[in-house]
């Protein structure tokens, strides 16, 4: 690891002010940026602790929702009574990711900024744009089974490894950001986060002393809340595919629809035409090989991830299936 | 170098150490509590599970000036030989080892998982998230999955976790 200046903020104007610098960034858990720094592929000069912040509750809004602060862990997220309750796709997305120690630590803030696991990107040895820009892409042509099959570039075709975003962005959460001098802006979670275009190295809309400091949620969405996630193995592996969907039902047709999927692309990936599709219809498989023709008409697979359209296809009309109330 | 104080085990120890060093190197190197592990070195083997202010984290992924003031618990202070906590009895009675390499963090891990059923959190196989948390063996394969084993203890580890919650009901 490289050396760097240690700066422990306790608020938020002064954090955004110690971030200030080239080279500084912020930490929060820290599971994500340690364990690159281990290994020089993030070589911050200095870091900004701020844990000691505040921002840590869940508070509600005014517009019947809640709002999570920045520093609150995902286990606080997902244990929380009104999340569980109310929120139930987002709960599930925290838990189908992740350990529990990593969960403990893992904050909401720190989690919508999580980096790819491409094997490349942790690689120092091989090319990778999103480290490098313009040094090349090892994956293209290389083992790239946990890759994306929708809105890759020539120059990069990681994926956004989370899950709490993909249910953050079926809900249509806000991130709340604070910038210098204490000004705030608004983006939804939809738009957070990038595709790669020509630009890998950034993954979100977030500039370099921005600071997150609270996710907003919409007031609660009525209707069934499911996360499912294909993975390797049962428990603590990347998705493969994942959905999050949240459905309502009134007199057997689909009276609404929010769907987002994880694994597929450079971020949570949200058609709101899906939703158009789905909504005021009457559930059937016809309706949901429909839907997974929107969702997978520009897909392009890279060999070893060719795998991932049939099953993110076969995937969503199980959670269709299961969120209509038919059986799956 | 940065001085932090950390409260470990119930005894306040002072260290001055480089801003870049981890929990897990300082328990370790600088204080001499051998007791926690370093597997992997990134979090995804969980020999290094700590507590923090009663919760389980990976000590390797955090650096100990992030840290001052606050409470640690290793597996030095859970039990001692002649005098082990209820899960250390469990792993020796159940077998829940074979290197043991593992263990300090499956036991630290089990611990604050036990306290976080009691809380009632929910887990990932929790067919309701606002019923009550059970302690299945399905449940205690979800929730102490931080944990490898390369030994693949498993199912020991498991009867000894099922054991020790049940004799603490």
């Amino acid at each position: 690891m490289r050396p760097f200046d240690y700066h422990r903020s306790d608020d938020a104007g002064d954090a955004v002010k110690a971030a200030g610098e080239d080279g500084a960034l912020f930490i929060a858990g820290g599971t994500n940026l340690l364990d690159l720094m281990k290994l020089d592929l993030m070589t911050p000069s200095r870091l900004v602790d701020i844990n000691r912040i505040g921002l840590d509750e869940i508070t509600e809004t005014e517009a019947g929702g809640l709002s999570i602060g920045a520093l609150v862990t995902n286990s606080d997220c997902a244990a929380d009574a009104r999340i569980r309750e109310d929120y139930e796709v987002l709960s599930r997305a925290i838990l189908a990711g992740a350990s529990g120690q990593l969960r403990n630590k893992a904050t909401t803030g720190g989690n919508l900024c999580q980096r790819t696991r491409c094997y490349y990107f942790y690689d120092p040895d091989m090319v990778c744009n999103k480290r490098e820009p313009g040094s090349g892409c090892s994956a293209i042509g290389g083992a790239n089974r946990i890759h994306a099959i929708l809105g890759a570039s020539d120059e990069c075709i990681a994926t956004y490894p989370g899950d709490m975003a993909v249910a953050m962005a079926a809900l249509d959460a806000h991130v709340v950001i604070e910038g210098q001098g204490g000004g705030t802006r608004t983006v939804p979670v939809r738009e957070f986060h990038r595709l790669p275009g020509d630009q890998p190295d950034k993954d979100n809309i977030l500039e370099p002393e921005e600071l997150i400091t609270h996710v907003t949620l919409p007031a609660p969405a009525r209707g069934r809340h499911i996360y499912r996630k294909v993975r390797d193995r049962a428990s603590y592996a990347f998705a493969l595919v994942s959905i999050a969907a949240v459905v309502e039902m009134e007199a057997g047709k689909i009276a609404s629809a929010s769907l987002a999927f994880g694994g597929l692309a450079h971020k949570p990936w949200h058609d709101p035409s899906i939703d158009d599709l789905l909504t005021g219809e009457a559930p059937s498989d016809a309706l949901f090989e429909k839907a997974a023709d929107i969702l997978l008409a520009d897909a392009e697979g890279q060999g070893s991830n060719d795998f991932k359209i049939p099953l993110a296809r076969r995937t969503l009309k199980a959670v269709l299936r299961d969120a209509t109330g038919e059986c799956s | 170098m940065t001085d932090t104080t950390l409260r470990i085990n119930g005894e306040e120890r002072e260290l001055s150490a480089d801003t870049r060093t981890t929990l897990l190197d300082a328990l370790r190197n600088h204080l001499g509590l051998t007791g926690s592990k370093k597997g992997c070195d990134h979090g995804q083997c969980g020999a290094c599970t700590v507590l923090v202010n009663g919760r389980r984290i990976n000590s390797c992924l955090t650096l100990a000036c992030m840290h001052d003031g606050d409470e640690i618990t290793t597996v030095e202070g859970l039990g001692q030989p002649g005098n082990l906590s209820p899960l250390q009895a469990a792993f020796v009675k159940h077998d829940g080892f074979q290197c043991g390499y593992c263990t300090p963090g499956q036991i630290c891990s089990a611990t604050a998982m036990l306290q976080e059923v009691k809380d009632n959190w929910p887990s990932n196989v929790s067919d309701s998230l606002t019923g009550k948390a059970e302690l299945t063996a399905e449940e205690i394969s979800e929730r102490m999955s931080g944990n490898l084993c390369r030994c693949a203890a498993y199912p020991n580890i498991v009867d000894a976790i099922r054991e020790a919650a049940e004799a603490d009901q």
